[in-house]
């Protein structure tokens, strides 16, 4: 199950910019506007192939001379597999120590740029929006944006979602 | 072929089906998605969710799988058919993705796909965008996911 992939992950609470503020837990920890640095992972051709072999067995993912060939110019990630790389990021960046309910769902995923073998990947997460739901007030709603960028800084995926936290005993 | 008799606008189409078994669903949210209602029972039954349930992304790439093998089917059929078959690119992205109902371990999720239309790409010459829905269901016929997405594809070689 684990992934042999070398990562480098921020430790425990140095996830934020800012390093005095804390990792966000419940709702209401996000504030519009704030920016979640969610560390670095560097993707692997076996990786990409692995998960192309499973869910999206396209020439382009899963050998390097078709890839190359192709409109993605290389041995490219599954557009699926760098939004679940993202959302793993995520997850132990913050979302996994959270109080998280569940994921409504997705605005936008943007495949902006290519993700190809050996990229070096570095994630981001927005805060763009939050309000208590109004059919269940003890939950809050947070609007969050994921972007991942390559080595050169070029925005290579990004996907925009609705997250429900509950809130914090007493906030109601 | 024309293009409206190839893509069938309008027409939805089944791609067949998958259950999620609760090791699967762990295994991948392990690797992808490790929140705790993704990969442990207990944790999962004390949650909003009430079970342990599939990561979106993992019900979501079941659409993928399911679409790529009834693509394959399709372009065999075709290749006895007059004129040229699209020869598909990578996708741009897709938007509204919802997540409707939970997928239960257990649960036997159905998967639709409508191609809805078709428009010459904006910069890319000679590509085109083929904007589609996909949806599932589970056994109860209640839907689960929808969403949009896009692909571009070459129509004449």
């Amino acid at each position: 199950m684990d992934r042999d992939v070398p990562q480098v992950r921020h430790p425990e609470g140095a996830c934020l910019e800012g390093a005095a503020a804390p990792i966000p837990r419940s709702f209401e920890d996000f504030a519009v506007g704030m920016r979640i640095d969610l560390g670095t992972w560097r993707i692997s051709a076996e990786e990409i192939i692995e998960f192309a072999r499973e869910f999206d067995p396209q020439p382009m993912h899963l050998d390097p001379v078709a890839g190359a060939a192709s409109l993605l110019g290389g041995l490219a990630a599954s557009g699926w597999h760098s939004c679940c790389i993202l959302t793993r990021m995520v997850d132990d960046c913050f979302l996994r120590n959270s109080s998280v309910q569940a994921g409504a769902g997705i605005n936008r995923t943007r495949w902006r740029r290519p993700v190809l073998a050996g990229d070096t990947l570095d994630g981001q997460t927005e805060i763009l929006h939050t309000r208590v739901s109004r059919t269940r007030p003890e939950l809050g709603l947070v609007t969050m944006i994921h972007r991942l960028f390559n080595q050169r800084k070029e925005l290579a995926v990004e996907f925009d979602g609705l997250t429900m936290f509950t809130r914090r005993a007493g906030s109601l | 072929m024309s293009t409206e008799l190839r893509f069938n606008f309008g027409r939805t189409v089944e791609l067949g089906s998958h259950q999620f078994m609760a090791d699967e669903i762990i295994a991948f949210a392990t690797k992808y998605d490790p929140l705790p209602f993704h990969v442990d029972d207990a944790a999962a039954a004390k949650s909003i969710l009430g079970g342990l349930c599939a990561s979106g992304w993992h019900t979501c790439v079941w659409w993928m799988r399911l679409n790529l093998a009834y693509r394959q089917v399709q372009e065999a059929r075709q290749e006895s058919m007059p004129g040229s078959f699209p020869k598909y690119g990578p996708s741009p992205g897709f938007r509204d993705l919802r997540f409707i109902r939970p997928v239960y371990a257990g649960d036997t999720i159905s998967y639709r796909k409508t191609n809805v239309c078709l428009a010459p790409h904006s910069h890319r010459p000679g590509w085109h965008v083929l904007q589609m829905l996909a949806e599932a269901s589970n056994e109860s016929g209640v839907k689960v996911m929808e969403f949009k997405p896009s692909v571009l594809l070459q129509l004449d070689r």
